[in-house]
């Protein structure tokens, strides 16, 4: 019997859903297991570093990895699994434009370290400790003391393909199982897409499967902006031609409409069409259409953009670190990250 | 800051600002050297990507600039739709620390080469005042 392809999993900055949704595969799973080796994986297996080194180079058929790169030990492990895989598949939002966590890139780490470790109604941390290099924690009860050293973090969250080549993309946040289970298809087959193809998704935008673009109008104005936890959207009508605002005619689609089809507006997680630079630059430009109002009329344009307290958050909340900006200028250097602190 | 030269890029519709640069020049009227001016059949024609995409490979400042509104657009409602544009890229550019000095939106006729001279000197000058932009970062 022939080998089976070696797979390789890493997670960088994420949040946990795109190791879910290879759970989500459900008895697929028994077929992948029958299909594949899985040679690193370490939120499932416990494989170490040492073990991902012994490989010899390009010996690993595929690795997903997902997540953001936002720690000197992401972007050491992407290399390394670079060096060693034929194909690298950036998996899911964060890891192919940056996700969620790349929103932080309009903040300075400083920023974000206080924010996490002293000002969240939720933190208790008396003596305000924060994370450094390397903690020391003394336990004069039993006389021992423990050292651990964290990895550094980056000044900024990359997406994967501005730290190591990518071969392909798989969308969303996290990806659908059947996009994930798709696109497997395809790495595993004999005809592979030319590289950089975004796989198991679809070429054109999310409003062209969208179940409501029937009721879309040709012209579509509107008068005010909608916000889902102020106002239920009617049911069976183009969400934004309701107001609220509905990122599918920028979004690529492929999930089937999962949002649009409880109710919700697309958020945009499929992420970028073919052709387009900024994700969020595209976006304005269509949102800026549809406000039904003439440059005399000022005072009700302002009012309707202020409706909305968060704007990069909607036209940017998976693609800011992709944008052409890729962070707020002028980000100063982490001074609150200290080289040691005794516990 | 004495020998820093801002650049600045100037989408120009093609019926009346760029009408006017052309004008200023017949004129002999004479600007700062600062812009590099790219023609559009609109200003509606402008993608805010085209914006963003200037500020994130060097440009200190950028100029729209149209026809007036409310008649003067040749394609009726261009300028209705950069100015409504403009109004939300602007408060994105701010949240990603761009002033808003270094962004102007300006209605200009074909007639007005002196107010094209006015929005260059002043923008020149604002710029001179706040230095360069920076949007790289070492990890970049
Ligand atoms: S804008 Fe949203 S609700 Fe309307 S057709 Fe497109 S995806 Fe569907
Ligand atoms: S509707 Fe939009 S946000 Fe929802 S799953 Fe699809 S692409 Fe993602
Ligand atoms: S034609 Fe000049 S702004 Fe539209």
């Amino acid at each position: 019997m022939a080998e089976k392809p070696k797979i390789a999993w890493y997670w960088c900055a994420s949040c946990g859903g795109c190791e879910e949704s290879l759970v989500d595969l459900a008895e697929r799973l028994l077929t992948l297991f029958e299909t594949v080796e899985i040679v690193f994986c370490p939120v499932a297996m416990d494989f170490k570093k040492e073990d991902v080194e012994k490989l010899p180079d390009n010996s690993i058929a595929v690795t997903f990895i997902n997540g953001g790169i936002r720690l000197k030990e992401h972007e050491e492990m992407v290399k390394l699994l670079r060096r060693k895989s034929k194909i690298v598949v950036a998996y899911g939002a964060c890891s192919a434009w940056g996700g969620i966590p790349g929103l932080a890139n309009l903040y300075t780490l400083d920023e974000i370290l206080e924010r996490k470790y002293l000002e969240v109604p939720t933190i208790d941390n008396p003596k305000e400790f924060l994370p450094a290099k390397k903690t020391v924690v003394s336990i004069p009860e039993v006389n021992m003391k423990f050292e651990l050293e964290l990895t550094e973090p980056l000044p900024v969250l990359r997406p994967l393909d501005k730290v190591v080549d990518v071969d392909y993309y798989i969308p969303g946040c996290p990806p659908t199982p059947d996009v994930f289970w798709n696109a497997l298809q395809t790495l595993l087959g004999n005809n592979l897409p030319p590289r950089g193809a975004v796989l198991g998704a679809l070429w054109k935008s999310l409003c062209d499967e969208c179940p409501l673009n029937e009721t879309k109008p040709e012209k579509l104005l509107v008068k005010e902006f909608r916000r889902v936890d102020r106002t239920t959207p009617e049911p069976n009508k183009c969400l934004l031609a309701q107001g609220f605002i509905c990122m599918g005619p920028v979004t690529r689609g492929g999930c089937k409409a999962l949002c649009i089809k409880s109710n919700m507006p697309c958020t945009g997680c499929f992420g970028i069409l073919e052709g387009v630079v900024d994700y969020g630059g595209k976006a304005i430009s269509y949102i800026g259409s549809i406000l039904d109002y003439s440059p005399m009329q000022e005072e009700e344009i302002r009012k309707a953009y202020d409706k909305i307290p968060d704007w990069v958050g909607v036209i940017y909340r998976y693609t800011l670190p992709a944008s052409k900006l890729r962070h707020k200028v002028g980000l100063e250097f982490p001074k609150l990250i200290k080289e040691m602190v005794e516990l | 800051m004495a020998d820093f030269e801002p650049k600045i890029i100037v989408f120009a519709c093609n019926w009346c600002t760029y009408a006017a640069i052309d004008l200023a020049g017949t004129s002999r009227l004479s600007y700062p050297p600062n812009v590099r001016v790219i023609r559009v059949m609109c200003s509606g024609r402008v993608d805010p990507q085209f914006v963003l995409e200037a500020f994130a490979d060097g440009a200190d400042g950028v100029i729209v600039a149209g026809c007036h509104p409310p008649a003067d657009c040749h394609y009726i409602e261009g300028n209705y739709k950069a100015y409504r544009r403009f109004e939300l890229l602007k408060r994105i550019l701010e949240s990603f620390g761009i002033e808003k000095e270094r962004f102007r939106l300006e209605w200009i006729s074909a007639a007005e080469a002196s107010k094209w001279v006015q929005v260059v000197n002043e923008m020149v000058s604002d710029l001179r005042r706040i230095g360069a932009l920076k949007p790289k970062l070492e990890v970049d």
